[in-house]
């Protein structure tokens, strides 16, 4: 299937809603460009885990909100030359850092002993060792690892991505036209 | 209780004839009368001058030496502007704390002092400098401050505070100061002695276009900073249509690092006036306002009886010096801890009684500038340098100074240096001559102009202080060179940030931006793109900026990238690898690990 000379590329959801990988596919019928362009390394889409080698482009979807993600970003930045925030929710941190302005505290309580409908005598935190810690707050990855180029939108349009992707591969210089960042 | 307060803040809203344009001095006022201005307060004015209770809010809230809440009965405010933070702040403000049993900021439990901390005072030549409310406290030392905090916690008075006082009109008994002048070189213009009444004799002989003329002539420009031409500045107000005139003296020198205005005021009121009411008799106006920075309150009381005295002696009021229609008073105008009221637009804002915020110019105030009418704003300096200029003509004034820049300045010098204090000078010296003038010390740096323009290092020290190289309003400020220049930098951008009127985007969150990414690289966390990233923002923000604080408040870190750029370079590194420095998960999951009970894995 893959051919050596092929740039790679990998992507990643971290605390996002696939919406932005939803609008990756949707680039309809240039993902067989795509397909000819590239070879994907991991990535949801062909459910890879793992990184085999080193990838020219890493594109991420969703901030951090807890120990797992920070530790695919990381990853994710040891093993690509060019790393993207995709989306919102990796540039801004997004819905899932509405909970930054609470303490993690109340969040938890929130979530498992208040909420209506809770049953939970032993007042118990969910804490298996499966379940990754959650980060005091929502980062943006910005604020974790370095970032190297950003996709704004939510979701950022197949345009907007394709355009970027290609952009990156092809060494030109990124630029999106003002309706592809223009959302009003 | 509350009909208490309605009789006296109803009396106090009388006393300014229950205009609402004089807001800036009723709360500030109630403030002093019942030690805050509260909502029934609020309320109260506003029925009383037929506003809104949210208008006078915005006033009350605008500035730092009016409060909402009450304070201490005395109030410490300790300068904690870089001259002093180099001159020990630290172990004063941790000595004058610990003494108190509070920390910055609050007040002790019984209601009868708070200590904080505050901007330059205008004191940085005797720094550590507090305001112990109206009274100036220079010279601190940690023994001196915990002194302090003893014999306040005894009798609660500043005025007995007052051990010693200071050199010339300091020791005036309406002035009764420890502050001293430090004049360290006297020149013609300003320091030669003056006689009330000098320059108007030799003005109302002219026509006002001719005054004109002659303040044209001498080629005076601006003190306050940017050195807008006088003369011109005088003929477009003059020229412009309006019902009234106005003169207005920025007195506000807040700039960080400047205390020569006053001294100035001190030392020759008489000149300033005098330079404002030949202003007057040029515009045809009839009314004159100084707007003193409320750190100067202590000089408030002299400064009034001056005009009193000029009032008696017919060089103020009616038919001035018998010239019939030449009428001409001056009123003055207290500002309440805002640096930005400095700025013309905004000062004018803070005379009408609104908040201090600048206004957007075009129309610049020549054009309509006070209630509305055309105005001058010229700068304390600017002042009793037309004083003198009428007085001795503009030739004798223009063959002083440099090719283009004629005259004198009066420079506030400070920092690291033996001899710090005021000096008037011929435009057209060099920094260097300065640095020897104030035996400065192993001089590595130089703020020349304060933060609003940009430090210098060595190889600039050859420059000429004037408007066509290193152009200053007066402060010049000396680091030696252990001092930490991005530091410096640094605390800048926080008092910019601190002063910021919050108008516009750029000034209010830029320069917060701006302040993350410099400490990034200055705690050495930074890369290579970081210093790109700083460039673009601080041109951002002074270039999309409304007024000259958020234009001129990247500059310290603009100026430290260009004339110190290796010092930036040397501590950012590429670090693509792995987290940023500056992300710490083991503190991001601590309070996950605390609640869940179990410790990251990842850690
Ligand atoms: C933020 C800011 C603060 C200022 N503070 C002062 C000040 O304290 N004193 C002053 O004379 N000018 C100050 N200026 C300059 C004034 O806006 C104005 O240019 C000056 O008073 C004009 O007088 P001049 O022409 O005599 O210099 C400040 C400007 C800005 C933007
Ligand atoms: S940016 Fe929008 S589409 Fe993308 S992950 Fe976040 S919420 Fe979903
Ligand atoms: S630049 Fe800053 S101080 Fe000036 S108007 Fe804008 S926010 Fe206010
Ligand atoms: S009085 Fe403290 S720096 Fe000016």
């Amino acid at each position: 299937m893959s051919t050596p000379s092929k740039p790679r590329v990998a992507t990643t959801s971290l605390c996002g809603c696939f919406g932005c990988h939803m609008s990756i596919l949707d680039i309809d019928e240039r993902l067989f460009a795509l397909a000819d362009l590239v070879e994907f390394a991991r990535s949801p889409i062909n459910d890879y885990k793992e990184f085999d080698g080193r990838c020219a482009v890493g594109i991420i979807e969703g901030g951090c909100c807890n120990e797992e993600n920070v530790h695919v970003l990381e990853d994710f930045r040891k093993h690509c030359n060019i790393l993207v925030s995709m989306g919102e929710c990796a540039i801004n941190g997004g819905i899932p850092a509405m909970r930054n302005n609470l303490p993690l505290r109340e969040c938890l309580e929130e979530a498992y002993l208040k909420s209506p409908g809770i049953w939970n005598p032993a007042g118990i935190l969910p804490n298996d060792i499966e379940i990754p810690l959650l980060l005091h707050r929502v980062y943006p990855c910005h604020e974790v690892v370095k970032i190297d180029c950003f996709i704004p939108g939510c979701p950022p349009p197949a345009d907007a991505i394709w355009d970027t992707v290609v952009a990156l591969l092809t060494g030109k210089p990124v630029t999106l036209a003002y309706e592809r960042l223009k959302y009003d | 209780m509350h009909q208490a307060l309605v009789t006296v803040v109803e009396d106090i809203c009388g006393r300014y004839g229950f205009d609402r344009t004089r807001m800036t001095d009723i709360v500030i006022a109630v403030q002093q009368r019942l030690g805050c201005v509260s909502t029934e307060a609020m309320e109260i004015i506003a029925s009383k001058v037929n506003s809104h209770r949210v208008e006078v809010e915005s006033v009350v809230t605008f500035y730092a030496f009016l409060s909402v809440k009450p304070r201490g009965r005395v109030i410490i405010r300790l300068c904690k502007d870089i001259v002093d933070w180099m001159k020990g702040y630290d172990e004063v403000a941790d000595a004058m704390a610990k003494e108190l049993g509070v920390t910055m900021g609050e007040t002790t439990a019984d209601g009868g002092i708070t200590l904080t901390s505050t901007p330059c005072i205008g004191m940085s030549d005797q720094a550590p400098a507090a305001l112990v409310n109206d009274v100036v406290v220079p010279n601190l030392t940690p023994e001196r401050g915990r002194q302090v905090i003893r014999d306040l916690r005894r009798h609660l008075d500043p005025a007995q505070l007052i051990t010693m006082v200071g050199d010339g009109n300091n020791a005036h008994p309406l002035v009764h100061s420890m502050v001293r002048n430090n004049i360290r070189r006297r020149g013609p213009v300003h320091f030669d002695g003056f006689e009330s009444g000098c320059a108007l004799e030799r003005t109302i002989d002219q026509t006002p276009e001719n005054v004109i003329a002659t303040i044209r002539a001498s080629r005076l420009r601006g003190r306050g900073g940017a050195g807008f031409a006088t003369g011109q500045k005088w003929e477009f107000a003059r020229n412009a249509s309006g019902e009234r005139r106005y003169v207005l003296c920025n007195a506000d020198e807040g700039e960080p690092g400047t205390f020569k205005d006053r001294v100035l005021l001190t030392e020759c009121p008489d000149q300033v006036f005098e330079g404002m009411t030949v202003a007057g008799y040029a515009l045809g106006s009839d009314s004159g306002i100084v707007y003193l920075r409320g750190e100067y309150a202590y000089l408030r009381a002299f400064l009034e009886n001056v005009l009193e005295t000029r009032r008696r002696q017919g060089l103020l009021g009616k038919a001035i010096l018998g010239k019939p229609g030449f009428d001409f008073d001056i009123r003055i105008q207290m500002g309440a801890g805002a640096y930005v009221c400095g700025e013309e637009t905004a000062l004018i804002s803070s005379c009408e009684g609104l908040r201090g915020d600048p206004k957007n110019r075009p129309p610049f105030p020549a054009q309509k500038g006070y209630m509305g009418c055309p105005t001058i704003v010229n700068n304390v300096e600017t002042f009793s340098a037309a004083a003198r200029i009428m007085e001795r003509g503009a030739n004798w004034f223009a063959e002083m100074g440099s090719e283009r820049t004629t005259g004198t300045k009066v420079l506030s010098i400070c920092g690291d240096c033996r001899k710090p204090g005021v000096y008037e000078v011929p435009f057209g010296i060099t920094a260097r001559e300065l640095l020897d003038m104030a035996d400065a010390d192993n001089p590595g740096a130089m703020l020349i102009g304060g933060p609003c323009r940009q430090m210098i290092g060595p190889e600039r020290f050859g420059g000429q202080i004037c408007y066509d190289d290193l152009a200053t309003g007066g402060a010049i400020l000396i680091f030696n060179r252990a001092r930490n220049k991005l530091e410096i930098a640094e605390h800048y951008l926080d008092f910019f940030i601190e002063e910021s009127c919050g108008h516009c985007t750029p000034c209010r969150v830029g320069l917060v931006l701006l302040k993350e990414v410099v400490h990034k690289v200055v705690s050495g966390a930074g890369e290579p793109s970081d210093l790109d990233y700083m460039r673009r923002l601080a041109n951002v923000i002074s270039q999309t900026s409304r007024c000259g604080l958020g234009q001129a408040a990247p500059n310290p870190v603009l100026g430290a990238l260009q004339n110190f750029h290796t010092l930036y370079a040397d501590m950012v590194s590429d670090r693509k690898l792995g987290l940023l420095s500056t992300f710490d998960l083991s503190k991001a999951v601590a309070d996950a690990e605390l609640r869940v009970g179990r410790m990251s894995q990842y850690v």
